[in-house]
């Protein structure tokens, strides 16, 4: 018990680390859950939406960029990959390596962002951000150019709360890294990687839905 | 506020009954309490706020009680008139209501009654105080530059587009609060699962404990839809994207019913808890084990389930589908049926029972009728064809502020009553309280009763003027406001007495059951100094008469001096 208690990674309300640990990951999940009802809300309207307006819609998706859309996926994946193998490197205590795939799964977060920022520049050059400079009379009739700004709407609350998930998901992983380069983890007691892990494959997960329906459903296929 | 603690924790430290290590008294100063992870203290952090809105949120009420008073518009003129009921409303629901029981005594109790030395996530626990001040101080921002005039539930196309008042604030003010109510939830649920002590299974768990593991199944499905609901409306105030706006695309019934999706349920965040208050409440006073104990625990998780299928009987009228609103009429009916279980296990529970009418008994009985009143009124406004007639009368007011007020309010109070002893070491005034209970209760019938009736009879809410016949039962009404008003503040002052004067509680001095009863009061930090472990049941009182007079005054006096 005495050993126990004196574990620096035991907080002084939990009896043993096991019992932290359970708690910890429940409250991660439970947390996934509540994320699951806020993302929940913006798929409601796109599938409302979507279904009222398919024509607009397929219309407005045509103008979305499947390279970088699809680019950007295996990226993701990629990086849900490292911080799977980030873990697997903690439960075998090898730290250094644990830290190895954390900084490459922050690196392919970056690179999602940056190319996530490139699309977001394109469309506003192109008219296509909802607002004053909303501009969709090339490719959408005047009775369903509505239709079209609602798509665009969509597109940028949805992706841009995943993004900015992202984001914090990428400061997370800056504030481990540096726990894990002090010592502060070990093979024994690694739960804050398993959450980490836990959150980042949530936000991957959210992108796989993402993806198809904002570039892939209802697309004109012509060649590029 | 600041200077309020630190006054009550000196007073307690001063007082040599007190227990020198007891939460209050082990450390001293502004900063113990601004950065403590101690449940018991951030229960009082949020004391202390909320009492602090709730008569703000009050003092919202009193305007309006007083401009309808007469017929005209005497004091306000129309706008200011929307203003302050819709901030009488954001402040009581959003900052007293949905926190209340849950981020007082459920903070306070359930590592008490779950034999664990802390919620399962302290940082968290103090870092939801904050976000719920940040919140409530933006929301002040938002009232005090110029205020929120769209009603509590922020309906577009107006708030999102005609609206000219603080609309954005306000709604940042409530995304902020709704994380606040998240965290709590995601702690109470994971505390409830992993610190429960050995022995402590899910049925003997005290039905206090499964009314806040069913609120904070709300909380976390619920609360993130309002905010990405709230977030909605942000983007197409702020950036123009239509979500809701028919001009550009967009459907307006769709805000409401993504509001109402989280709305409704949150009058079961409110309220299950105060179920779970007069539970415990109810079967110390009777001196009797439950009546009913599965059915009332599974009752709450039937009600947190059902209360996501009923929202759209607020939008009987808005245009939803006739067939729509036959299955939301049929579901609500449904989910009366659990919330009447509780009545009758609790009526049971009386029967045969050693019923002493203390405090908190008395706000129970209290709660138990006006809650019934409010319950069976919302049948009425379940009944599609009745609501046609009573929508946005003064018939659904009376009707939920029977539920909030009557019983939201009156548990509340049973609640502060019944734990004041454990939570400040301090006995109330007895019979002042047992006054301002019934004070309470005859101002809030003469307040509320009066707008049944002119429900029914067709007056509308949300407008500052009304025909001359309608005066009569408005004057009663603000009549009985103003007693109520008297009733909440008889006890703001002798609770604060009672910090200095009380006499000194014994740790169980209602010799009730439950572990929170077994250590002392005011508790250690670590509130156990073994983890306890459970042999019995929740509420194995003895059946037979021999408490009955531990409740003579002089008996409750003889107890604390052995202490």
């Amino acid at each position: 018990m005495s050993e126990l208690t004196s574990n620096p990674g035991l907080a002084h309300h939990f009896e043993d680390l096991e019992q932290q640990h359970e708690s910890m990951t429940l409250g991660m999940w439970a947390f996934l859950i509540t994320e699951v009802m806020f993302f929940g809300g913006l798929f409601t309207l796109y599938a409302i939406y979507r279904w009222q307006y398919p024509d607009a819609f397929s219309e407005s998706s045509n103008k979305l960029s499947v390279l970088q859309g699809a680019g950007n996926t295996v990226v993701l994946i990629g990086s849900s990959l490292t911080m799977a193998l980030s873990i697997w490197r903690a439960q075998h205590g090898d730290m250094r390596g644990t830290v190895r795939y954390l900084v490459a799964t922050l690196l392919l977060g970056s690179v999602f962002l940056v190319v996530k920022g490139f699309e977001y520049s394109h469309k506003f050059h192109d008219h296509l951000v909802p607002g004053a400079h909303f501009d969709v009379s090339q490719f959408l009739m005047p009775e369903t150019q509505a239709h079209g700004a609602l798509f665009f709407s969509l597109y940028f609350a949805m992706t841009g709360m995943h993004a900015l998930h992202m984001v914090i998901g990428m400061v997370a992983l800056l504030i481990l890294i540096k726990r894990v380069r002090r010592g502060r983890y070990s093979a024994e007691n690694y739960s804050a990687l398993e959450l980490m892990g836990l959150y980042w494959h949530f936000v991957d997960i959210v992108w796989i839905f993402l993806f198809p329906l904002l570039y892939l459903i209802g697309r004109t296929w012509t060649p590029a | 506020m600041s200077s309020q603690q630190t006054a009550s924790s000196a007073a307690l430290g001063k007082a040599d009954s007190v227990p020198q290590d007891s939460y209050i008294s082990n450390e001293y100063g502004i900063k113990s309490w601004l950065l403590t992870l101690d449940h018991k203290r951030i229960a009082i952090l949020y004391l202390i706020s909320m009492t602090a809105f709730f008569f703000l949120g009050g003092a919202f009420a009193v305007a309006i009680r007083l401009e309808l008073l007469t017929p005209h518009g005497d004091l306000m003129e129309a706008e200011t008139y929307n203003k302050f009921f819709t901030q009488h409303g954001m402040v009581m629901v959003f900052f007293f209501l949905l926190p209340s029981i849950p981020a007082v005594f459920g903070n306070f109790l359930l590592p008490l009654m779950l034999g664990a030395k802390d919620l399962a996530f302290p940082r968290l626990n103090l870092l939801s105080w904050y976000i719920f001040m940040i919140g409530g101080i933006l929301a002040l921002y938002a009232i005090i530059t110029g205020g929120v005039d769209t009603g509590w539930t922020f309906y577009t196309p107006y708030s999102s587009t005609y609206a000219n008042s603080q609309v954005m604030v306000a709604g940042i003010a409530l995304f902020i609060t709704g994380f606040s109510s998240i965290l709590t939830g995601l702690n109470f649920l994971v505390t409830i699962h992993r610190m429960r002590a050995p022995g402590l299974t899910w049925f003997r768990l005290p039905l206090f404990v499964w009314a806040h593991y069913a609120t904070s199944v709300i909380m976390l499905l619920g609360t993130p839809v309002l905010a990405i609901t709230i977030l909605m409306l942000a983007l197409e105030r702020g950036f123009g994207m239509g979500f809701f706006d028919p001009k550009l695309g967009g459907d307006p019934i769709l805000f409401q019913h993504l509001f109402w999706f989280y709305s409704h349920p949150a009058v079961y965040i409110m309220i299950l808890p105060a179920m779970g208050v007069i539970s415990e409440v109810i079967s110390c006073f009777a001196r009797k084990r439950v009546f009913g104990y599965h059915f009332i625990a599974f009752s709450s998780m039937a009600i947190a389930v059902l209360g996501f299928l009923v929202w759209g009987h607020h939008l009987f009228v808005s245009g939803q589908s006739a067939y729509a609103g036959m299955v939301f009429s049929f579901l609500s009916m449904v989910v009366a049926i659990p919330s009447a279980v509780k009545v009758f296990n609790w009526s049971a529970t009386l029967f045969k029972g050693s019923i002493s009418l203390q405090t908190p008994m008395l706000y129970c009985l209290g709660f138990i009728g006006l809650f019934t009143i409010g319950g069976l009124t919302g049948l009425f406004l379940a009944t599609l064809s009745v609501d046609v007639h009573l929508h946005d009368t003064y018939f659904v007011v009376a009707h939920f502020h029977y539920v909030m007020v009557g019983g939201v309010v009156m548990a509340y109070m049973a609640a502060i009553h019944f734990w004041w002893p454990k939570i400040t070491g301090r006995m109330y005034p007895e019979m002042a309280a047992r006054f301002s209970a019934i004070v309470i209760f005859i101002g809030f019938n003469l307040t509320f009763f009066p707008q049944f009736l002119l429900g029914y009879l067709g007056m509308p809410r949300r407008y500052h003027v009304y025909p001359d016949e309608f005066q009569v039962l408005n004057v009663f009404s603000t009549a009985g406001a103003s007693i109520l008003g008297i009733g909440y503040l008889i006890p703001m002052v002798y609770f604060v007495w009672s910090l200095w004067w009380g006499k000194p509680a014994s740790s169980n001095p209602w010799q009730a059951k439950g572990l929170e009863w077994t250590i002392a009061s005011p508790p250690s930090p670590h509130n156990f100094e073994q983890i306890p472990v459970v042999t019995e049941e929740a509420y194995a009182y003895a059946s037979d008469a021999q408490f009955v007079s531990a409740f003579d005054t002089d008996d409750q006096a003889k107890q604390s001096s052995h202490v």
